[in-house]
């Protein structure tokens, strides 16, 4: 018998107030489940702006196109590992493939995420580098020339029409791509909108929610990773490129803003059975994760920062150290959403009598610092493709882009 | 005075006539499994009598005695609830398990509006949410309406504990697998009762086949004024509820 649990959960038992169900003392999804859609959400947000260089010709935008499709890469291929970790059984995670039962949402995850990675974000981005990846196996050193020469899948054609016909490919993934990612994190939050059990989870707007707060996520992380990574490169940041983008994320806040508004007037109208544990709950044990931190900082904050930029004439320099404070703002605001969800759903009893606490371990599988090393390590993936893939592009591939 | 030839004439009537009764009385068990148990012929539920419930926690004992439930109060396939209601309206509710050895301030009579206990087990919903959720088929119904865990396919995603609206589910330490309440049915194929059910002094607890007319679950249905828990929630309950104060959740 696990000691260290049971000793945990008696201190637990402590900390409740009110009544409780006696299974509900212990805190079925931890901080990896909190990480699990954060990041799934950093994933969606970062395709769906690179999308927009593809499909809707935001021209501006195109310095970060490269930078975001690796972004995203990096991401889901992190994004299941807090999944399996938390599993009782993370070896039998092979039975969601192989006997998945259809009507479950969750067992969808393994198909969703494979279609994305490998029907849309590998793809597109096999197309976008082909032409470069046939350049530098001609002009790198033994042994990269050939894990190019592989990665190309040994294409050796940079003809104009070949070139051509890479970017319409892209094109009609990018299409595929759009709906695959809404669909990559409106499913997940379904996995949690549609709990009827738990009146915190239970709502038709919850993929929705989830949806604008990926995308919100994700554009602001791409500007955080441009911000630092354009100057590291000795290249100077894009204005032009940054204003739009930081324009693309106002409007995105400004949307995700209003569908949880609306979500939280609704609940307030309605005022169902579960409106006063709901009421202690956001009032009390999540007073700083969702008053303080989702929406002052993490929302109105930068809301209110964007909206100065906009309306006040802000030399670059300023401008750079706004949005780059708004962004951190944002980061920090999505990732307490994500919390607010995933724990405060849980922080109450389904008999709607009292309320629990969430003690997060530190080290252990599913403590703090696997949480830190999960959150970190696609930073370092994202470092080693673009060491090994550099998303500024060749001189003669802009030429290809601009023909 | 009946003659002699009369008495054993009768005698000899009783003894298919006692068969025909018995068969007509006869549980709904199922036989045991030598005789061939057949799920499709069953279908369990479980009536709490509230009122004859007296919170000795007998049952909830059992259960962990029975199916190798953990002893720690926050892991358990049934529990009792004690219910006190308050005349200025406020209601106190606590698990009598986790009261055990704790003095607290006890309300005086005065004050009592009325008091009475909860048993709370897994409801064996018809649309049970938690076999909705399920990714991998590891928690399923059976014909004869008992919903079970498949402790070898399990994965451990505790989607299903989330999915459960009566908090019936947990997830064992041991075996690291979302655990339940399942009637006992390794015992209720066997024609057994629950251990619940078998220990419990005041037979609150009543078990039977929802098939058998003459069951003495189907009679409890008839006979008290029925009420299952979150009833919004269609899951559709086979634990009935007599007499269920509508503080209950």
């Amino acid at each position: 018998m696990n000691r260290e649990l049971i000793e945990r959960l008696a201190e637990h038992l402590n900390e409740v107030t009110g009544f409780i169900y006696p299974n509900e003392v212990e805190i079925h999804w931890s901080i990896l489940i909190v990480v699990y859609p954060y990041i799934t959400g950093l994933v969606a947000g970062a395709f769906i702006l690179a999308s927009l260089v593809q499909v809707f010709n935001v021209k501006e935008v195109q310095p970060t196109y490269r930078l975001a499709l690796l972004t995203a890469l990096a991401f889901l291929i992190i994004a299941p590992l807090p999944l399996l970790l938390h599993l009782g059984h993370p070896f039998r995670s092979y039975e969601i493939f192989l006997t998945p039962q259809l009507g479950s949402a969750m067992a969808m995850f393994g198909f969703v995420y494979l279609w994305y990675l490998m029907a849309v974000l590998l793809l597109e981005l096999w197309f976008e580098y082909r032409r470069d990846l046939v350049v530098w196996s001609r002009q790198a050193a033994f042994p990269m020339n050939w894990l190019y020469r592989i990665l190309s899948f040994f294409s050796t054609d940079i003809s104009e029409k070949a070139v051509a016909f890479d970017h319409k490919a892209i094109k009609i993934i990018t299409l595929i791509g759009i709906p695959s990612a809404f669909l990559l994190h409106g499913y997940v939050g379904f996995i949690f909108g549609s709990v009827k059990a738990n009146p915190w989870w239970s709502s038709v707007l919850m993929p929705l929610v989830f949806l604008m707060s990926a995308i919100v996520s994700g554009i602001a992380l791409v500007i955080l990773l441009y911000m630092v990574i354009a100057p590291l490169r000795g290249e100077g940041v894009d204005m032009k490129c940054l204003d739009r983008i930081a324009s693309f994320l106002f409007y995105a806040v400004i949307v995700d803003f209003t569908l949880e508004g609306l979500d939280f007037i609704h609940r307030l109208y309605e005022s169902e059975e579960s409106i006063k544990i709901l009421s202690r709950l956001a009032t009390d044990k999540l007073f700083i994760s969702l008053w303080v931190i989702q929406i002052f900082l993490g929302m109105l904050l930068p809301l209110g920062i964007m909206i100065a930029v906009k309306s006040l004439k802000f030399n670059a320099e300023l401008r750079r150290l706004f949005y780059f404070t708004s962004v951190i703002l944002i980061q920090l605001g999505i990732f307490a959403t994500r919390w607010n969800v995933v724990i405060g759903g849980q922080l109450f009893s389904k008999s709607f009598r009292g309320l629990t606490t969430y003690k997060m371990e530190v080290v252990g599988i599913e403590g703090l610092i696997a949480a830190l090393g999960l959150l970190i390590a696609p930073f370092i993936i994202l470092a080693v493709f673009l060491k090994l893939f550099p998303a500024s592009e060749t001189a003669e591939a802009k030429e290809a882009v601009s023909s | 005075m009946i003659g002699r030839r009369k008495f054993l004439k009768r005698a000899i009537l009783f003894i298919p006539a006692a068969g025909l009764f018995r068969h007509f009385v006869k549980e709904g068990h199922a036989k045991p499994a030598s005789g061939g148990y057949d799920p499709a012929n069953h279908l369990y539920g479980m009536g709490i009598d509230i009122d004859k419930c007296i919170g000795c926690g007998r049952c909830v004992e059992a259960c962990k005695t029975e199916n190798n439930v953990p002893k720690e109060p926050f892991f358990t396939r049934t529990w009792v609830e004690r219910y006190t209601i308050k005349k200025d309206g406020s209601v106190e509710v606590e698990n009598i398990e986790s009261r055990k050895g704790k003095v607290g301030e006890k309300a005086t009579e005065a004050d009592v509006l009325r008091s009475f206990f909860v048993p709370k087990l897994c409801n064996q919903c018809e649309h049970p949410p938690c076999v909705q959720v399920c990714p991998v088929n590891a928690t399923f119904s059976t014909e004869d309406g008992v919903v079970l865990v498949d402790s070898k396919r399990c994965i451990g995603c505790r989607y299903c504990i989330q999915a459960c609206p009566y908090g019936a589910r947990y997830l064992h330490p041991e075996t690291r697998t979302a655990d339940k309440c399942t009637f006992c049915y390794h015992r209720i194929v066997k024609g057994l009762l629950p251990a619940c059910v078998e220990v419990c002094p005041t037979q609150a607890r009543i078990f039977g086949d929802l098939r058998s007319m003459a069951s003495r679950l189907v009679r409890f249905k008839r006979t008290k004024r029925i009420h299952v828990l979150k009833p919004h929630l269609n899951t559709e309950p086979k634990v009935y509820y007599g007499n269920l104060d509508g503080e209950v959740r």
